[in-house]
């Protein structure tokens, strides 16, 4: 009964049904009035191929283009350049074989439950209005909404309507399942109730669709529901690795096949910098741990995660009392803390020297025992001496502030020489981020009204 | 230009915090419900009656009348004139709406046609609407000299300029913001054209809308009543209504006659209230973008018995729903939904759609008439001479000095009683209601009373221009703040006063803080009413003589009495480059400044 209907005992069809190839996306940097625009690259060439049968996570940190990849697979966004190949003919445009799942749902909640899930219907004049109703109604069975036909989404808890969100996508029985992070807005509880039952209706064949394609930033997640896991990089947004998932029979235990997925996962995505393809080698080889290749990807500017100092302390103590080392993935899973949480924190540790990741482990390197140990005041002390070694920004922006004979410096002139690096938002987040770390190291103060920085023994003849 | 000012979309409904309505006795028995299922029936059989007479009285009117008409003080003949001024709303109103549709969604989808659009909305809304009166007035009676169309359409189209913006503006702002998700679920579902927009656009704008829609109806009594009675020099054109009913009361005098004019006219207005907008409030909660359950909700009874009603019921079932099945069939087959791409491949090219092909023959008509508009008003301005430039700028700021004095009373008074309403939930409940009444009396209908009482006074007129443009604007002050000091978090007021925080220096700490961008949103909608209402309000014709108060809106309105086309443009422009200009520099300043620096996130 378990094993008679599992996909991954049929083999494996080969037959491709949708393709990414040589997939660009670029958005063209506005800066002001100035002639020459700028290109931010999300997307480098995406090669991905989406099989029948097969259901394949899309894996990333934030950042990584992942949501922007599968909204071009859709053929909601075009791509720069390369193209999307649909039973191996070009397609442009939405394509009507597709159906979403939203991360925020994207319910209408004026709409009841049942116009909802009507909404995809009603595009397809040849199904009449009483077979829609029924059709609506049997999805609506099937995925255990019954009785709540007549209600608002606002009537309805988060899970119940992510539910709302797969009848709707379910009911126009598309050949492709695209789901974007459809369980992170729910809470551990409900996401894996949900999660489950969907495998459920997948592996019995309840529905027609063949094919799901997930974007996720959950380890976990994809490792327990995924036939095949695309993890994928920041800066640009490119597929580092393209790993096999387990065995259907081996997923949701605490067998070693799934444990040492989750491992290797953590430790091709908590090192950026590194070949994938050679953590994987490594690995395979059960060999010494794989040496840091001397020559890193060069990136055009460092890049500041987004990171809260005390939270970087918390860690630091954190991992201090388990004796300078801890799993990611353990680390991942008692903080709550999914990636998109636990990586800008480990690139935070790298930056500033006070850590490093290595097979998946986080090590305190001696400044963050320092870090870990030391009092609040000694803390700022060390804070600051690892800012103006490690941080480019943040010893651009003390050389600017040097130069000033007032000591001040606009934020203009530090933001469009970022934008020559980062899109015009993202500038803005980095700068944010310098600011509060300069600001915490006491290195510099900053006027959010006019946008000045300055040092502090010479406040500027401002107001305050 | 927001009238109330608007943290987050949930709170629009929280200025007006409508009193708990009592809740209809939820009797279990039958006969109870029966009983009232009939009254609930006769209520609707009784108002579709009375819109059908109304639409057929105004109808057999307009072939009859001549322009000369008497306006009878008699109050029987009231409902009749109530009527006549309710449908010239109603006709404007619809006017306004459509509008606001088409154009709002022209310029929210369209990038090209949007660059006009939005500033000309702009420009629009800053123009003291109230000058262009008489020449539109002058402009349609020689069009229809034979029938009082003319002044018909000349009120319905100064109604619909102080309806249609803001009304405009907030359809826009919502369309555009509409989030990222719900659109690609629009397009990922192959939503047709027809229905994106009513499902998506008109829905997800519905709340702001309607909110706009009850402020523009307001507004529109003010200008309703300005219009039905105009003069201009020695010929004077009347439309029978509530307007001029009340104006030829106060110019012969008689006191009986206005006060049933006026209490006509409020009772329409709270009747409207209860029966048109609270519903709609009430049936429009579902239309709120928000996922959490609001722990109140708008209610209204009206509502609740035309969801009971039984005949409402059948007609649904009758007649409704089959209208809207054939009315969607015919637009699908219209505007039919884009092709799937699926196998076929499609070139991108081809879903150059009808709004973008609208939106550039809106384009172009909006250039082309800017063009003609410009050479216009070129060779009119060409005859103003450097001196009468001068004198236009010399009573420029005589009547800045009028608005900043109206102005100053308003925030004297406002901010005061205002936040004494917003933070005491037992005031606020007792006393919104009758807040709401007065406030919707439009001033100019007061004018007349309060001229036959300060023209008693030394300098009369003076002060009466200044009641006047009190009366125009402190309500944009006060519900402003109302709703601005409702919004102060209990916790922020408990620390205060766990600190004791107490006296001028809770004003200064907690208080002026809290309510500053409400204060400036209310600040800036008044001063653009109170330039708009020196225009009735510095040249007044009462009782046979004419007063005048020296400044901006005099000249105006002298300009247009006497004909004299080039001062009428000067002055004109010469106000609204005012407006913007104090706009500009003062209002957006501290807007500004309101959304960096004290908005409670």
């Amino acid at each position: 009964m378990a094993l008679n209907n599992s996909r991954k005992i049929e083999t494996p069809s080969q037959v491709v049904i949708l393709e990414a190839a040589g997939i660009y996306k670029s958005y063209v940097n506005q800066t002001g009035a100035k002639a020459d625009t700028q290109a931010t690259t999300v997307l480098e060439n995406i090669q991905l191929q989406i099989h029948d049968g097969e259901f394949v996570a899309i894996l990333g940190p934030s950042g990584s283009g992942k949501s922007t990849l599968l909204r071009i697979l859709s053929g909601l966004i075009p791509s720069s350049r390369g193209e999307i190949r649909y039973h191996g003919q070009t397609v442009s445009g939405p394509n009507s074989h597709v159906a979403i799942v939203f991360q925020t749902f994207a319910l209408f909640p004026w709409l009841t439950v049942l116009e909802n899930v009507e909404l995809g219907l009603e595009s397809q004049p040849e199904i009449s209005k009483t077979q829609r109703m029924k059709k609506s109604l049997n999805v609506i069975d099937l995925i255990g909404l019954d009785g709540f036909e007549d209600a608002y989404p606002k009537e309805l808890s988060g899970g119940m309507r992510q539910r709302v969100g797969f009848a709707r996508a379910l009911v126009v029985e598309p050949e492709i399942l695209f789901m974007d992070e459809p369980f992170s807005a729910l809470d551990v509880l409900t996401a894996g109730n949900l999660r489950t039952e969907l495998m459920r209706l997948w592996r019995e064949r309840k529905i027609p669709t063949k094919s799901i394609v997930m974007v996720t930033h959950n380890i976990e997640e994809s490792v327990l529901m995924a036939d095949k896991i695309v993890v994928m990089g920041h800066d640009p947004g490119r597929v580092r690795a393209v790993l096999p998932g387990i065995a259907i029979q081996e997923r949701g235990k605490k067998s070693p096949e799934s444990e040492a997925l989750i491992d290797l996962v953590y430790t091709i995505i908590t090192q950026p910098d590194e070949d994938a393809d050679e953590i994987i080698a490594a690995r395979m080889q059960k060999s010494a741990p794989a040496q840091k290749s001397a020559v890193k990807t060069s990136r055009s500017y460092q890049f500041l995660p987004h990171i809260q100092i005390s939270t970087l302390n918390g860690l630091a103590e954190l991992i201090a009392r388990r004796g300078g080392k801890e799993d990611l993935s353990v680390l991942g899973r008692e903080l709550q803390m999914e990636i998109d949480d636990l990586l800008p924190l480990v690139e935070a540790f790298e930056i500033l020297g006070f850590g490093e990741a290595t097979e998946g482990d986080l090590i305190l390197t001696a400044e963050g025992q320092r870090l870990a140990e030391g009092s609040e005041l000694e803390d700022k002390e060390i804070f600051r001496e690892q800012a103006l070694r490690y941080v480019e920004l943040i010893r651009m922006i003390q050389q600017m502030l040097d130069k000033d004979a007032r000591r001040e410096v606009g934020e203009d002139a530090i933001l469009s020489k970022l934008q020559e690096y980062f899109t015009e938002d993202e500038a803005r987040r980095q700068l944010d981020t310098a600011v509060s770390w300069g600001r915490y190291a006491e290195l510099f103060a900053y006027d959010n009204e006019s946008g000045l920085l300055y040092l502090e023994d010479t406040a500027p003849a401002q107001e305050q | 230009m927001a009238q109330i000012y608007l943290p987050e979309r949930t709170d629009i409904e929280s200025r007006a915090q409508r009193p708990p309505v009592p809740n209809l006795p939820n009797s279990k028995n039958t006969q109870n419900q029966q009983r009232y299922l009939k009254r609930s029936d006769t209520l609707v059989i009784v108002l579709l009656v009375g819109v059908t007479a109304l639409i057929i009285a105004g109808a057999s009117r307009a072939t009859v009348h001549t322009r000369s008409v008497t306006i009878s003080l008699s109050p029987f003949i009231l409902p009749l004139y109530a009527g006549y001024s309710l449908l010239r709303m109603i006709v404007a109103y619809i006017i306004s709406l459509v509008f606001t549709l088409v154009y709002g969604h022209i310029a929210a989808t369209n990038k090209t046609a949007q660059r006009f659009m939005i500033p000309i909305l702009d420009i629009l809304q800053s123009i003291p609407i109230l000058s262009f009166l008489p020449s539109v007035v002058l402009t349609l009676v020689a069009l229809f000299p034979h029938s009082s169309i003319g002044v018909e359409l000349a009120a319905a189209i100064l109604i619909f300029t102080s309806q249609a913006w803001n009304m405009t503006f907030s359809f826009y702002h919502s369309a555009s913001t509409i989030p990222a998700e719900l659109q690609e679920a629009a397009v990922i579902y192959r939503l047709s054209p027809w229905r994106r927009f009513l499902k998506l656009e008109v829905a997800y704008s519905m709340i702001g809308l309607i909110w706009n829609s009850m402020m523009s109806w307001a507004g529109g009594w003010f200008f309703l009543v300005a219009a039905e009675q105009l003069t201009l020099g020695s010929q004077s054109y009347q439309l029978p209504g509530l307007g001029s009913y009340i104006q030829v009361a106060a110019n012969q005098g008689n006191i009986t006659a206005m006060a049933y004019g006026l209490f006509t006219l409020v009772a329409m207005i709270v009747l409207l209230d209860i029966l048109l907008w609270r519903p709609i409030v009430a049936w429009a909660d579902k239309f709120k973008f928000e996922m959490a359950k609001s722990t109140e909700t708008p209610s209204s009874p009206v509502l609740d018995l035309l969801q009971r009603s039984r005949t409402l019921e059948t007609m649904q079932i009758k007649i409704i729903r089959p209208t809207q099945d054939f009315l969607s069939a015919l637009l699908d087959k219209l505007f039919p939904a884009q092709k799937p791409a699926g196998n076929s491949p499609r070139s991108p090219r081809q879903t150059v759609s009808l709004d973008k092909i609208a939106g550039w023959i809106v384009t172009a008509a909006l250039i082309c008439a800017g063009i003609i508009g410009l050479f216009q008003a070129a060779r009119l301005l060409m005859q103003v001479r450097p001196v009468e430039w001068l004198a236009l700028l010399g009573m420029d700021s005589l009547t800045l000095l009028r608005t900043f004095l109206a102005m100053a009373i308003s925030f004297v008074w406002a901010v005061p009683a205002g936040t004494a309403i917003g933070m005491n939930p037992n005031l606020s409940r007792r006393l919104q209601p009758i807040v709401q009444v007065v406030a919707s009396i439009p001033a100019t209908a007061l004018f007349p009373i309060i001229l036959l009482l300060a023209l008693q006074l030394p300098a009369g007129i003076n002060v009466a221009a200044i009641i006047l443009m009190l009366l125009g604007t402190q309500w944009y002050v006060l519900f402003n703040v109302i709703a601005g000091a409702m919004a102060i978090p209990t916790d922020l007021r408990e620390a205060a006063q766990n600190f004791h925080v107490v006296g001028w220096r809770r004003w200064k700490v907690l208080i002026f803080p809290a309510i500053f961008p409400y204060l400036v949103t209310g600040m800036i909608t008044a001063s653009g009413g109170a330039w708009n209402a020196s225009i009735v309000a510095e040249y007044v014709q009462f009782g046979g003589k004419t007063f005048i108060a020296p400044g901006l809106g005099s000249s105006i309105a002298q300009a247009a009495a006497s004909g004299s086309i080039p001062i009428l443009l000067a002055s004109t422009l010469l106000m609204a480059a005012t407006v913007v200009t104090i706009n500009r520099l003062v209002w957006r300043r501290l807007y500004k400044l309101a959304e960096r620096r004290f908005t409670l996130a």
